[in-house]
């Protein structure tokens, strides 16, 4: 009998809910679990963009989804990334933090339906109105993911915007794409709506510019920018259109830690309704 | 050229046209596409595909103050953008959009002859046409008679062509084949010269009602009969895709479909026209994005 060939598997984006390669054809060697090199998609701007126009048009449905819908859609992602256990251990070599990252898959997904009450409610007001506070997702986040603890931290990034109702473009950690393209596959069968979650593999040094710059996204989160000058720079792009910026401080950031709810709140806006009371 | 074919020859003429080689018109029109046009050349592009538009609304929900809002965009469309070629709406709305466009430039297309379907008597046809020339449209959108086409009553197509333009009077025609309908290459050749030979100023491949609408192949076809027409006769008309024409992509294929087959002559928005009312905004967001560098987004263009 001649030994069995393996099937190697080509690594490819997550854009609009189906895996295409790269616009720009371009691709990078990086280390598979068993060690050998294999290649990943290097994304081009145009990945990008598209990747934004992905999320646009999945916003108003995921924003527009029950609260109670989206906290079960998370559930369910959990339940998937439990299931795959043994392959993310595998590429992350990190047993105990990829338990870490379905527990706080968990918690965030439990947040889903408690946000908007401790984050919005009713106002004292001195007039006959009713006034109303509700928090509300901003729209297109880009989140550059953090380089370190590759499923943790990619976890804890991508679950907090997602939860409130934003729709993601993920640049994932350059080193360390392959937890990233695990989590996609997990996304695509967990019924999390196509655009939801869009994830580019690459380097984000090319591909965060343009996110940054983009008038159409609205939140950009640089926990993974760990070069200063470029994430003053992006933060600068990102001012033209008043994006919503996280910039964690540049120590390291201990995932582990409980995260409190800064996350998802970084990426929701206050609408305040008056309506009035009657006599 | 009316005097030298005949109606009682046209059944002999159209079916004497060459047929078209489906495969290769698609395909031509598939290669054509791949066609990279960047920096000034996209630049200049984007700015003739603007001046190409027709911005249209065919809606039965269009209100005058819709209208109005759409005249206004033609006018100024965003920066320093061009202004577009026409407004197109229906006959009930050109006194509006007359009255809005008025001292711009801009034409005021009227569609007519019982758009989409075409299936009204003739004199409704003729006095549809003449009430909107007469509210101030310059140029009329009819639909042919596909009923008639199909079923090889040429004549009588040809004969209702010719009445409506005598309808518009110095109102320019174009003549809307509605190719979605013609089912195959050959009768969109056919329709071209019928159209053209019944003195259409500008053949339109659909109504945007009916899906197929224009497609790369057919406009190929009807631009490969307006250039063949030209070489017989040596009058020039012009040609207008309409419907699912939506990305500046999309509007740059055109273009380079246009220069690649009917000549850089027809590179004029009196030769050659955009129907569609999304296409605008797309045109306007990549417009930004080479004069700022950055994407733009569908908040910074109006909704319509």
């Amino acid at each position: 009998m001649p030994e069995r060939l393996a099937v190697r598997k080509t690594y490819k984006l997550f854009i609009g809910g189906a895996f295409p390669r790269s616009e720009s054809g371009r691709s990078y060697p990086v280390s598979s679990p068993s060690g050998e090199t294999v290649n990943a998609s290097l994304a081009s701007r145009k990945d990008a963009r598209d990747a934004v126009r992905a999320a646009r048009s999945a916003f108003p449905k995921w924003a527009g989804a029950t609260a109670y819908n989206r906290g079960q859609i998370l559930y369910r992602i959990a339940e998937m990334i439990e299931g795959r256990r043994e392959q993310f251990i595998a590429e992350t070599r990190d047993a105990a933090g990829v338990d870490a990252a379905i527990d706080r898959w968990v918690w965030y997904a439990g947040w889903a339906d408690k946000i908007a009450q401790v984050h919005g409610g009713a106002n004292p007001v001195a007039g006959p109105y009713f006034n109303l506070s509700a928090p509300e997702p901003t729209g297109v986040v880009a989140v550059v993911a953090p380089p370190d603890s590759p499923l943790l931290g990619l976890v804890s990034v991508v679950a907090p915007a997602i939860v409130t109702g934003n729709t993601v473009v993920v640049l994932a950690a350059e080193d360390h794409p392959l937890p990233a393209i695990t989590l996609a596959e997990v996304l695509a069968t967990s019924d999390l709506p196509a655009g939801v979650v869009n994830i580019l593999t690459g380097r984000p040094a090319e591909t965060a510019p343009w996110l940054a710059a983009h008038m159409d996204v609205n939140g950009l989160d640089l926990t993974g920018a760990t070069d200063p000058e470029l994430a003053t720079a992006w933060e600068r792009d990102a001012a033209e259109n008043l994006k919503r910026v996280l910039r964690p401080s540049p120590d390291a950031i201990d995932w582990s830690a409980d995260p409190g709810t800064g996350r998802m709140t970084t990426f929701l806006e206050t609408k305040t309704v008056w309506h009035p009371k009657g006599v | 050229m009316t005097a030298v074919i005949q109606p009682t020859d046209l059944r002999a003429y159209l079916h004497g046209l060459p047929g078209v080689d489906k495969v290769g018109a698609e395909q031509r029109a598939a290669m054509l596409g791949t066609r990279s046009i960047k920096t000034t050349s996209k630049r200049a592009a984007l700015d003739l595909a603007i001046r190409m538009v027709d911005l249209t609304t065919l809606e039965g929900a269009d209100t005058p103050g819709k209208v109005r809002a759409l005249c206004a965009k033609a006018r100024h469309p965003g920066g320093d953008a061009p202004a577009v070629a026409a407004v197109c709406v229906y006959p009930s709305m050109v006194p509006v959009a007359a009255e809005a466009l008025r001292g711009s430039g801009i034409h005021v297309a009227s569609v007519a002859t019982a758009f989409p379907s075409g299936q009204a008597p003739l004199p409704i046809k003729l006095a549809d046409t003449r009430a909107a020339v007469r509210d101030g449209a310059d140029e009329i959108d009819m639909v042919i008679n596909r009923g008639a086409f199909l079923s090889g009553r040429y004549d009588q197509v040809f004969e209702e062509i010719v009445a409506v333009k005598e309808a518009c009077g110095e109102a320019h025609l174009k003549v809307i084949l509605e190719t979605g309908e013609l089912a195959t290459y050959d009768n969109v050749r056919r329709a071209s010269w019928l159209a053209m030979l019944a003195g259409g100023d500008f053949i339109k491949t659909s109504t945007g009602k009916v899906q197929p609408a224009a497609t790369p192949a057919v406009t190929l076809v009807m631009l490969e009969a307006v250039r063949d027409f030209r070489a017989a006769t040596g009058r020039i008309v012009g040609v207008k895709p309409a419907g699912g024409i939506r990305t500046a992509k999309d509007a740059i294929k055109y273009l380079v479909l246009v220069a690649e087959t009917a000549g850089e002559t027809w590179l004029d928005p009196d030769l050659f026209r955009f129907g569609a009312s999304t296409l605008l905004n797309d045109l306007l967001l990549q417009r930004t994005k080479m004069a700022t560098g950055r994407y733009s987004g569908p908040d910074y263009v109006t909704l319509d």
